[in-house]
């Protein structure tokens, strides 16, 4: 999490990401999607800071941050896993879908897991509409998923994550 | 290992272009004779909004400016569109062609492909197909070449909003702003991004580019009808034997389409997406072209048993969600339209209000900032005219 970095620390992190990106204002959104990847989070200490060393209002950095969905600032956890729900998943069964992730995971949707593992969303079409219900776990893109699947997914990442504890 | 998402179809007129052929064409010809021979295809838009390529080439190539761009943009939102994904999947050195084209006819030096959050998985393989195109000398410093033609291309990622597919607010997000739609004029061919003048094209748009450089207008005028030339891309999806992305030439009629993909039988096709128009069964001799339905090529297939109102719904809701709040009329109006299709799914939808709704989402097509809620009611508004009985015995509880 970014906040347990030091002041120092989470600047040099930033200035970094600058120095790679470049220092533009265009550099925002690639820093604020490389902030939310790692932490989780894009809380209001790392948006000061991203706004001091791009020299502009904290403000702006908030006011991007909440337009776009993949970037808003809430904590999220490790693993977000978004069901799509436009018209052609929703033919396909996505509901079914719903149900089981809400079943397995103990949560609704645009909640987090208490463990911090697992957000979960609705989506906007995600260009799968021929082999729907589809679903995004961070960047990966699972497609016919039916509620056994959407089971196997979740332990899979849960999996994973006890793999990257040990 | 690049990941790939196998989708069906049929066989594709890409597959037969000869790698590079249209580059090497066009670096052949001068570039207003370039912007010409575009032009003179017919070529339109392949995004969905039908604007003829050539033309916005020629606007900004007569622009004076030391920095110019050529943008992809493959932000695909529009629901049920996935013909780009398949083509970046399978075709991304044609639209790398066609953008180096674009480059070389515009004197852009700098291609950006903008490419939307949930294909993130396609952005190893894209930075691979540049990286190769670098090592070949088709990308760089002077391009096959050619002296003084410097192009080079990276891409840059979207965030998740279905508005940056819309051009103005696509540059606005390049420049890490909030993804809001500009008032144009100025349109990006005279100050884009960063104020320069900027190209943006779909990404189907500059992979046909490559193919009519590579084989000529008068093949590509073959197919087609007179005012639409050329052949489509079509994403097709829902109650079908065989969804996937099809081929067809520009004027095939909603029932031949059907039959090719299994969907005879339908009570109404969606087509464009949820910013197009819901077409009934009765209408499906109409045809698939610029003068009769223009698309960008999302074709939904609603079933026999399907209700309605749902789908009404579930568009109603995406605008609500996607709206980018800018403008009054959409910020406003979508959620109405949404109260008036819930209201009517419980058969009490007031009559005066729905007259009221009617004319707002009429208000939105003309006075929305831009495409998004100036077409967000025209799935609502079509369906309430095709399907009025249905909606009808509905409210009157039958």
């Amino acid at each position: 999490m970014a906040t347990t970095m030091t002041n120092d620390e989470l600047r040099a992190d930033i200035e970094a990401l600058v120095e790679r990106l470049g220092p533009g204002r265009a550099s925002l959104i690639p820093i604020l999607a490389d902030v939310k990847r790692r932490f989780h989070e894009i809380d209001s200490e790392t948006m000061q800071t991203i706004a001091d060393v791009l020299d502009i209002h904290p403000v702006e950095v908030h006011s991007v941050a909440s337009f776009y969905a993949f970037l808003h600032s809430a904590p999220e956890g490790q693993f977000v896993i978004r069901l799509c729900g436009t018209l052609p998943c929703d033919f396909a069964g996505k509901q079914a879908v719903a149900d089981a992730l809400r079943t397995e995971l103990g949560i609704g949707f645009d909640e987090t897991t208490e463990d911090g593992l697992f957000t979960l969303e609705w989506t906007s079409c995600m260009g799968m509409c021929d082999q729907g219900p589809a679903l995004l776990v961070n960047d990966e893109v699972h497609t016919r998923v039916t509620p056994e699947k959407a089971k196997a997914v979740v332990a899979a990442c849960r999996a994973a994550a006890v793999a990257k504890e040990a | 290992m690049p990941v790939i998402i196998e989708t069906q179809g049929n066989a594709l007129t890409y597959e037969t272009i000869e790698p590079e052929a249209g580059l090497k064409a066009a670096l052949a010809t001068s570039r207003a004779d370039l912007v010409d021979t575009i032009r003179d295809s017919g070529l339109m838009g392949r995004g969905g909004a039908g604007f003829p390529t050539g033309m916005k080439w020629g606007f900004c190539a007569a622009e004076k400016a030391d920095q110019k761009y050529v943008i992809c943009n493959a932000d695909e939102g529009e629901p049920g569109t996935f013909k780009d994904r398949v083509i970046l999947t399978r075709f991304a050195d044609l639209v790398l062609e066609g953008m180096t084209i674009g480059g070389y006819a515009v004197g852009a030096s700098l291609g950006i492909i903008y490419l939307r959050a949930e294909y993130t998985y396609l952005r190893p393989h894209l930075n691979d197909v540049i990286q190769k195109r670098r090592a070949a000398g088709l990308l760089g410093h002077d391009v096959c070449g050619v002296e003084g033609f410097d192009f080079d291309v990276i891409v840059a990622m979207g965030a998740g909003a279905y508005v940056c597919g819309e051009e103005t607010a696509l540059i606005e997000s390049l420049e890490g702003f909030r993804g809001e739609p500009r008032n144009r004029p100025p349109f990006p061919v005279v100050a884009g991004l960063l104020n320069n003048p900027t190209v943006v094209n779909n990404v189907e748009t500059l992979a046909s580019v490559a193919a009519i450089m590579a084989k000529g207008t008068e093949w590509f005028k073959s197919f087609g009808t007179d005012k639409s030339s050329g052949y489509k891309l079509f994403s097709v999806s829902g109650d079908c034997d065989k969804p996937g992305v099809y081929e067809f030439p520009w004027g095939i009629t909603v029932a031949e389409l059907l039959k090719e993909v299994g969907g005879e039988g339908a009570k109404a096709v969606q087509i464009g997406g949820a910013s197009g128009v819901c077409v009934p069964a009765r209408d499906f001799e109409r045809r698939l072209a610029f003068e009769d339905i223009p698309t960008g090529g999302s074709v939904m297939v609603i079933g026999p048993d399907r209700d309605i109102l749902d789908v009404a719904e579930n568009f109603l809701e995406f605008f609500v969600e996607e709206s980018c709040g800018q403008c009054t009329p959409c910020r406003l109006g979508n959620p109405q339209m949404l109260e008036a299709v819930k209201l009517l799914k419980a058969g009490a939808c007031p009559p005066e209000f729905l007259k009221n709704v009617k004319e707002l989402a009429g208000t939105m097509q003309v006075a929305s900032k831009c495409g998004l809620g100036q077409t967000s009611p025209s799935a609502f508004l079509s369906i309430l005219e095709g399907f009025g009985d249905e909606i009808h015995n509905r409210a009157a509880g039958a």
